[in-house]
């Protein structure tokens, strides 16, 4: 690598635009800070070597260079922050009708509109391929740029001296020259040191200095957002990220998917709340609503896991894990896993009762049965040598063209179609069944089935969430603060002076805020007879 | 329990028009000769600005007492306190740079907020299951702090550009800038209009098919505009002028839009009748009394504005709002629209402060990303919730 030897003999590495030591402009090399045209020095890194300012011959080079330049970084935020936007004109995928096909939902809702906003992706933008890349690209672009710019940066804070070139301070932008032989130079270090600032000496030059910390601020918060789009990335790793669903019925022991088997829930109650109409606070709002409103719903549940003894095959044996309440805002969580409070079907039916009677005569019975509707049987044989076959069962029917279908496969409203063998018969009476309605297939039958009795019961619906990524993007978002905070609320700040033969020179650097800067030299020159510097820099319109 | 409510009902009022008298004491300080010279109307604008935010804090107190909630979860209840925090955000900086005319712009924006506020549903409303935790009021106050500090380098940023845009020829700057200027007044024309109407009880009620069922829609404002295929029913009503296109869907779709052109048009009266009145921009008109006020200062307290501003926002419209959502939804993060545009905030205030450190931007084209900023806060605050509305909505 090329050196450049400074007239204050510091050597210094190929690219320098000002000397690490001194601050003297390095001729050669004014192009790259755009100094060579400014009154100003530009003082942004110092003027240290950054690599991409340096080479730009090979592949590498480019590619560097590309990604380490703040211009770019921010159109990448830009088209980001565009195509996110566009994204929230129509709801995502996720948010329309789970059982809808995108391609002719969008289109039926939103029409051309909608139809062009699907094909180009932005019905499921935030998981498309050129989304990620977009947020990709912005990452590498961080990790580049701060590599950039950190460690020249650190380099050139660590060696300058307090003496520095006269062109360097003339350049500055808070700049001043006093002429007055009886500057009081102690009490200018205590009025610094007063302030906080750390003062250097060398040769009776001068540099006070404070907050350097907060120059680290933005590489501090750049690690922090890796660190947190690391931890994003890693949710795609199976063993990192599990996300599953559970519905279970009151009363119902299942096993928690997603857990291999290992843990079981126990539904013993859900339980749905809402608020009290006659409550006087909330009155207006809730007749405004026209509904009642929701204040609570929970899963009074029993956690349990498959004892170590049970054998793959019989019935697992089971330990109560733990008791508690699913709330929204409250999840169960039990070693590494979190049961959330997602979703509730109320008053789903569990069994229902039927009778054999004469078809003109509600009053004869010549047997009861009872169907189990999450499992029900086929053939179901009454003591009085009836038989009923189940042909059909619809657990949530509804007619679609004159023929019963089902929509789901809850039984939120069941309906059969049973076959009624009566004793020693071998052709069956046929008839649909459902809630509110009863139809004789034939129009010939001599038995009609009825319902006596059925039971309902709550199902719930629980996410099952094990997550290895949390710490880690909490981690990142936890660094990613200390870094805005570090870099937002303390500013670096830099005062030089420099002694001449009658009187003295002082300027100025801060990374922001210039009046506060102007403000604490104020203070600092307060009764030392130096004279108030100004600000050459003047703002263009 | 109602007293409560009246009580806090009258300390919000109470605080609106301290902030009001406080205004015109900083539009006093026009007129004071030197910098440093005379402070007093300064010194009593802040202080009532001080008063008038302690009483407003007594309002949030007495709200909460009285639901039992932090009153941050309805959009009137939000506003308000976007509003109040506005205030705490100028206070704030006025004690760093001490900018009296700060104030003279900073108050009537809050005032504008809080009024706009009132326009909706002033009601107590119950929690829903998934509002119900801690970090609702962590997450929405300090996402409303970091917003209202945010506001400010709007506020400062808007002063510098009235102090700076050349007027004595027409430019994209004078046209943005009076157009920054119109939006702000035909807000002040909805205030208006939407407190006269209701003040006069006025009310038209339609009937209109919303997603395939007949619906009864009342309207608060006559009907420029009508629902798609709506009938009539009040009688004696005007019958509007034109009906909704039927794609816009949703059952109050064609009761926001007609009251959105009410508040084109109101704000097209206001505007065109003060440049009739004073015969120039408005901003042109506005500038000489500006003429003090040193442009460099004006631009530093915008840009301190956003370097306070955006950790905080950070901190609670993402952090504390992904660790809230993890609890409430069971992932931190779920892309739905009031989640994106903070990520779009975010996005762009991270922008500002790269272009501003790291590419100069400074002084005009900073002020103007200010604008843009401010105007990316608004459209979350009200468009996404009263439009675009997902599950945060609060309308
Ligand atoms: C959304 C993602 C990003 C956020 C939130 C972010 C945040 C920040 C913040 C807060 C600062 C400090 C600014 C100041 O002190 O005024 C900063 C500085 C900086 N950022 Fe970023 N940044 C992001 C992306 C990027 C990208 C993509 C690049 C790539 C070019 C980049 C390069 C820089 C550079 C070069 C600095 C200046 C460092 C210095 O002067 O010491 N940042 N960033």
């Amino acid at each position: 690598m090329k050196r450049i030897t400074c007239e204050c003999g510091h050597e210094n590495p190929e690219g320098a635009v000002l000397c690490e030591a001194c601050g003297k402009p390095i001729e050669e090399n004014q192009h790259i800070d755009g100094n060579d045209d400014q009154k100003l020095l530009n003082m942004r890194y110092d003027g240290s070597a950054r690599r991409s300012k340096t080479y730009n011959r090979t592949f590498v080079d480019k590619v560097w260079n590309f990604f380490s330049s703040v211009k770019v970084g921010v159109w990448l935020i830009v088209i980001t922050v565009i195509a996110s936007a566009v994204g929230t004109i129509l709801p995502q995928e996720m948010y329309i009708p789970p059982n809808e096909d995108p391609a002719v939902h969008y289109r039926d809702q939103y029409g051309l509109f909608g139809q062009i906003y699907y094909q180009l992706g932005f019905h499921n933008l935030f998981s498309s391929w050129w989304y990620m890349i977009l947020i990709a690209m912005i990452g590498i672009s961080i990790v580049v740029a701060s590599i950039d710019r950190f460690f020249p940066l650190y380099k050139v804070l660590k060696k300058q001296k307090p003496k520095r070139h006269e062109t360097f301070m003339k350049k500055q932008r808070v700049f001043g020259k006093t002429e007055d032989e009886s500057v009081d130079l102690e009490l200018f270090k205590k009025n610094l040191r007063k302030q906080r600032f750390k003062v250097y000496e060398q040769d009776g030059h001068l540099l006070a200095e404070k907050n350097r910390f907060a120059r680290w601020g933005p590489y501090v918060n750049h690690i922090g957002l890796i660190v947190f789009l690391l931890g994003s990335l890693l949710r795609f790793i199976p063993a990192f990220y599990i996300d599953d669903f559970v519905w279970v019925r009151e009363g119902e022991t299942k096993v928690i998917s997603g857990t291999d088997g290992e843990y079981f829930i126990e539904n013993k109650d859900f339980i749905l709340e809402t608020y009290d109409e006659s409550d006087e606070r909330f009155q207006q709002a809730l007749l405004n609503q026209g509904g009642p409103v929701p204040k609570n719903f929970q899963t009074d549940a029993v956690i349990y896991k498959r004892s170590e003894s049970s054998l793959p095959g019989q019935e697992p044996e089971l330990e109560i894990v733990k008791e508690a309440s699913a709330k929204m805002n409250k999840p169960i969580k039990f070693d590494e896993y979190a049961l959330y409070q997602a979703s509730y079907q109320l008053n789903e039916f569990s069994e229902m009762t039927f009778k054999v009677h004469d078809k003109d005569d509600e009053d004869t019975n010549y047997g009861e049965f009872t169907v189990d509707l999450s499992e029900p049987e086929t053939v179901y044989e009454l003591e009085s040598g009836y038989r009923i076959e189940i042909q059909n069962y619809f657990p949530e029917y509804e007619f679609s063209n004159g023929e019963p279908v089902s929509v789901s496969r809850f039984p939120k409203n069941p309906a059969f179609v049973f076959q009624l063998y009566p004793p020693g018969e071998s052709e069956p009476e046929t008839s649909f069944l459902g809630i509110g309605a009863n139809i004789d297939a034939s129009g010939e039958n001599e038995y009609k089935l009825g319902l006596v009795n059925f039971d309902v019961r709550d199902v719930t619906g629980l996410t099952v969430k094990k997550d290895y990524t949390l710490p880690i993007i909490a981690i990142g978002g936890a660094i990613f603060m200390i870094g805005v905070i570090q870099g937002m609320y303390w500013n670096h700040r830099r005062i030089w002076l420099q002694p001449k033969e009658n009187g003295v020179w002082i300027a100025g650097h801060t990374n922001k805020n210039w009046f506060a800067l102007r403000r604490e030299i104020g203070k600092a020159i307060e009764g030392t007879n130096i004279q108030e510097p100004v600000d050459q820099y003047e703002m263009e319109k | 329990m109602g007293d409560l409510v009246t009580i806090s009902g009258n300390l919000l009022y109470a605080a609106f028009f301290i902030y009001l008298i406080a205004t015109f004491f900083f539009a006093g300080t026009i007129r004071d000769k030197e910098k440093g010279k005379s402070r007093l109307a300064g010194n009593i604008g802040i202080g009532l600005t001080i008063i008038g935010f302690i009483t407003q804090l007594g309002y949030f107190v007495t709200r909460w007492m009285a639901s039992g909630h932090a009153p941050v979860s309805n959009l009137f209840e939000y506003t308000t306190f976007f509003g109040m925090m506005l205030v705490f955000a100028f206070i704030v900086l006025y004690f760093i740079y001490r900018v009296d005319l700060l104030g003279m712009f900073a108050l009537p924006i809050a005032l504008l907020l809080i009024a706009f506020a009132s326009m909706f549903p002033t009601e107590l409303s119950p929690l829903v299951p998934s509002l119900q935790s801690h970090w609702l009021y962590i997450h929405v106050t300090t996402a409303s702090l970091g917003q209202g500090i945010l506001a400010v380098s709007f506020v400062a940023g808007l002063i510098f550009l009235i102090r700076q845009v050349d007027q004595t020829k027409k430019s994209k700057h004078t046209f943005w800038l009076e157009f920054t200027i119109y939006v702000l007044v035909a807000t002040v024309a909805f205030i208006i209009l939407s407190s006269t109407f209701s003040a006069m009880n006025y009310e038209t009620t339609f009937q209109a098919p919303v997603e395939g069922q007949e619906r009864e829609i009342t309207y608060e404002m006559p009907p420029l505009v009508g629902p798609a295929n709506g009938e009539l029913l009040t009688e004696g009503a005007m019958s509007p002028l034109l009906s909704a296109p039927e794609w816009m869907r949703g059952e109050d779709a064609a009761k926001k839009l007609n009251t959105f052109i009410w508040a084109i048009l109101g704000g097209l009266v206001l505007y065109w009748a003060t440049r009739l009145i004073i015969r120039k921009r408005i901003a042109a008109a506005i500038q000489p009394l500006l003429k003090r006020l040193n442009p460099e200062l004006v631009d530093e307290v915008s840009y301190r504005a956003v370097a306070i501003g955006f950790p905080v926002f950070t901190l609670g419209a993402l952090i504390f709002a992904m660790i809230w959502a993890q609890q409430a939804w069971d992932r931190f993060w779920g892309w739905d629209p009031k989640e994106v545009w903070a990520l779009i905030t975010f996005f762009f205030y991270a922008a500002y402060l790269h272009l501003r450190l790291s590419r100069g931007w400074q002084g005009m084209r900073s002020a103007w990303l200010t604008v843009g900023g401010f105007g990316i806060i608004m459209f979350n605050l009200i468009v996404v919730n009263l439009v675009i509305s997902g599950l945060h909505s609060y309308a």
